[in-house]
């Protein structure tokens, strides 16, 4: 019988099952990468110390302070206390164990799933994981990666495996592809799929992207896509890896090189395929002929529209289900919006390019590209927050950051920033924002903001307009 | 961790879909370093309003449903982000049995590692406990893997791990030390088996 790429990596990491899997054993899994921060790690290791366990394998495991620190000048002491409480923890914790630490003012720091892919550390194959639920990001290099809770990094710590129920299999298949499409981007084909396949959608699921949509795509794009499989509730996301997977990998410190590195890639290439379509448990076609630039109204990842839509009515959206339309009517008065209106009359207060869904170096690029000789409306407030200090040197090297400055954005220093909110970059009540991070709930960019989920083109093309534009029409 | 077993209580019916771990606990409050502390912050955004004050109009608030142990809620509780942080917090304010069609997978998992039996039933069952949340106790059977309300007794699937865990208050952790010789044997054919 024909197995998935998912069954395959499954079945290469399972270090003990009990006979009787099929009445709801787990299988002991083991994990190649652990990645750790200083939010969700703390516990872990304490309780690591409480019962006198070691860290099993330190040198499969990475740490780097991103969810906390600030993004201003970096040479100022953190302020507040209990961040600096949780990065000094964390340094301390890595000095203890013998764990490799990218420390806020190292070159390497970055949001844990910009670094990974970046050092080489994310390699095809892989078992992957870290206590943010956004590590699917990795499966874009068909990595099986996933979020995990804090009693799960401790797991993982004093014994590199974690016992797992295996999940289902789940294709979403793109037909066509957005590469002759400008003013689409990878961030409205995954937004477009959640609003199809619902925000529980992908529970018990991994989900494996395929098709031709998704083999024309960078790696960049791909992560994208992956790294919001989460908002559709699926426990990882995966894409088979080829020839833009290993180029990238290629001459990244962490990585293998040389013949070592074509021996993997003859491995990965012969190897990481799903066999038959047939052998996934559930397929959806998307099909991007017709999709155009997205924009959430709501307060969950599924309440997207397109940017010719209205604001919907509750109950069309809700399609006669009275939970979701009751969703729907709390996420407009939060959101403060009027069923009916065009997406492109809501005037906005701030931008947020950043996140690790969409603060790499070509979302960087593209966003840019929009800016050229335009400046950001004067009812805004506009933010870059680079994903890596690799990807902001990256993009000081090609004048980017002028690009953004000029136009009247702020250029920060890299970390997760105002997409969760965690360190002084939030928004204010009821303040509105073009956003390319991944969550628009209620409160997540701060108490009372508003937050819309967009591509970083859109983004700044909102920044320049003080409003949603169909930024198809800037091409 | 305590054993878990049988719990007959009353549940606090919050009949919102969809509920995410930044409601259940706001990022402000995971800065901690610690396991306990976080029941008063549990929905903090939704408890209290703006100037501290505890909010009339939040089911958590309501003198009726004080120190009931079981939250009776709707599908995909606990979606979003993986923090552990909103385990703790419902553990922290007393709720040891959460009831809904369905939860994140992250979020469920989560929960047994911290004594918390999270039940999935069919929506028309969680639709009759709604009905009937305010004056009936519900009889929580974990070993018989039943809730009983009234005259209607519902069954409920749970993988026999996991109610190993709740049951016997397992170390996940020394269990999985016990077997360091397959962890060993797995490693060193690792290099054969993932190329990596």
């Amino acid at each position: 019988m024909g197995r998935t790429l998912f069954d395959k990596i499954w079945d290469n990491h399972v270090v003990f099952q009990e006979k009787e899997a099929a009445h709801g054993n787990p299988s002991l899994i083991y994990v190649d990468c652990h990645l750790i921060h200083e939010v969700t790690s703390p516990q872990a290791f304490a309780g690591l110390k409480l019962r006198g366990r070691k860290v099993r394998r330190p040198d499969l495991t990475f740490a780097t302070m991103d969810h906390n620190v600030p993004t201003t000048n970096r040479s100022i002491p953190v302020i507040e206390g209990d961040s600096a409480i949780q990065m000094h923890a964390l340094r301390e914790n890595c000095k203890e164990f013998g764990i490799t630490l990218f420390d806020m003012l190292s070159p390497q720091q970055g949001i844990v799933h910009v670094i990974g892919p970046e050092l080489g550390l994310t390699l095809p194959g892989m078992t992957i994981v870290c206590g943010d639920s956004h590590t699917s990001t990795h499966g874009a290099f068909g990595a099986f990666a996933l979020g995990i809770g804090t009693s799960d990094v401790e797991h993982v710590l004093a014994t590199q495996c974690l016992w797992m129920h295996k999940p289902k299999s789940l294709n979403i298949k793109f037909t066509g592809t957005i590469n002759n499409r400008p003013g689409i981007s990878a961030k409205d084909m995954i937004l477009s799929t959640i609003r199809h396949i619902g925000i529980s959608g992908g529970i018990g699921s991994v989900i494996e992207y395929s098709g031709e949509g998704i083999s024309t795509l960078s790696m960049d794009q791909r992560m994208t896509i992956c790294n919001m499989s989460i908002e559709g509730g699926a426990r990882a996301g995966l894409i088979a890896p080829d020839d833009v997977t290993f180029d990238y990998i290629r001459g990244r410190p962490f990585a293998p090189s040389g013949e070592k590195l074509e021996k993997m890639i003859g491995y990965w290439e012969s190897f990481l395929t799903t066999d038959s379509e047939s052998c996934h448990d559930n397929s959806v076609e998307m099909d991007l002929s017709r999709l155009v630039p997205q924009v959430s109204w709501g307060t969950n990842p599924s309440m997207v529209v397109d940017v010719t839509e209205n604001i919907p009515y509750p109950e069309e959206y809700a399609d006669g289900n009275v939970e979701q339309e009751k969703s729907a009517r709390r996420a407009l008065e939060y959101m403060g919006l009027e069923p009916g209106v065009p997406i492109t009359k809501i005037n906005i207060d701030r931008v947020f390019i950043g996140s690790c869904t969409n603060a790499r170096l070509e979302d960087l690029i593209d966003a840019s590209s929009m800016l050229e000789g335009r400046t950001v409306s004067s009812r805004v407030n506009a933010m870059v927050v680079p994903g890596s200090q690799s990807v902001k040197r990256a993009a000081e090297e090609r004048g980017i950051d002028k690009v953004f400055k000029k136009a009247g954005f702020d250029w920060r220093e890299s970390g997760c920033s105002m997409c969760l909110g965690m360190n002084p970059d939030i928004l204010a009540p009821k303040q509105r924002c073009a956003s390319t991070s991944n969550r628009n709930f209620e409160g997540r960019q701060g108490f009372g903001g508003r937050t819309h989920l967009v591509s970083p083109i859109m983004a700044a093309a909102a920044a320049v307009e003080g409003k949603f534009v169909d930024v198809r029409e800037w091409f | 961790m305590k054993p878990f077993n049988f719990v007959c209580d009353k549940a606090i019916p919050l009949d919102i879909i969809n509920v995410d771990t930044d409601q259940i606990i706001p990022k402000q409050f995971l800065k901690m370093v610690k396991k306990e502390g976080y029941g008063e912050f549990l929905f903090y955004n939704w408890r209290y309003r703006d100037n501290g004050t505890l909010s009339n109009d939040f089911v958590l608030n309501d003198k009726r449903y004080a120190g009931r142990r079981i939250l009776l809620t709707r599908d995909n509780f606990g979606s979003g982000s993986s923090r552990e942080h909103a385990v703790w917090a419902l553990r922290d304010f007393g709720v040891i049995v959460l009831i809904a069609p369905s939860f994140a997978d992250i979020f469920y998992s989560n929960c047994f590692k911290n004594g918390i039996l999270p039940i999935q039933l069919e929506r028309q069952e969680v639709e009759f406990l709604f009905k009937n949340s305010e004056n009936e106790d519900f009889m929580v059977d974990l070993d018989k893997q039943k809730i009983v309300c009234r005259d209607q007794s519902f069954s409920f699937l749970i993988n026999g791990f996991h109610k190993r865990m709740l049951m016997q208050g397992l170390d996940e952790i020394g269990l999985t030390v016990e077997l360091e010789s397959a962890i060993r044997e797995y490693e060193s054919k690792r290099g054969k088996l993932t190329s990596v």
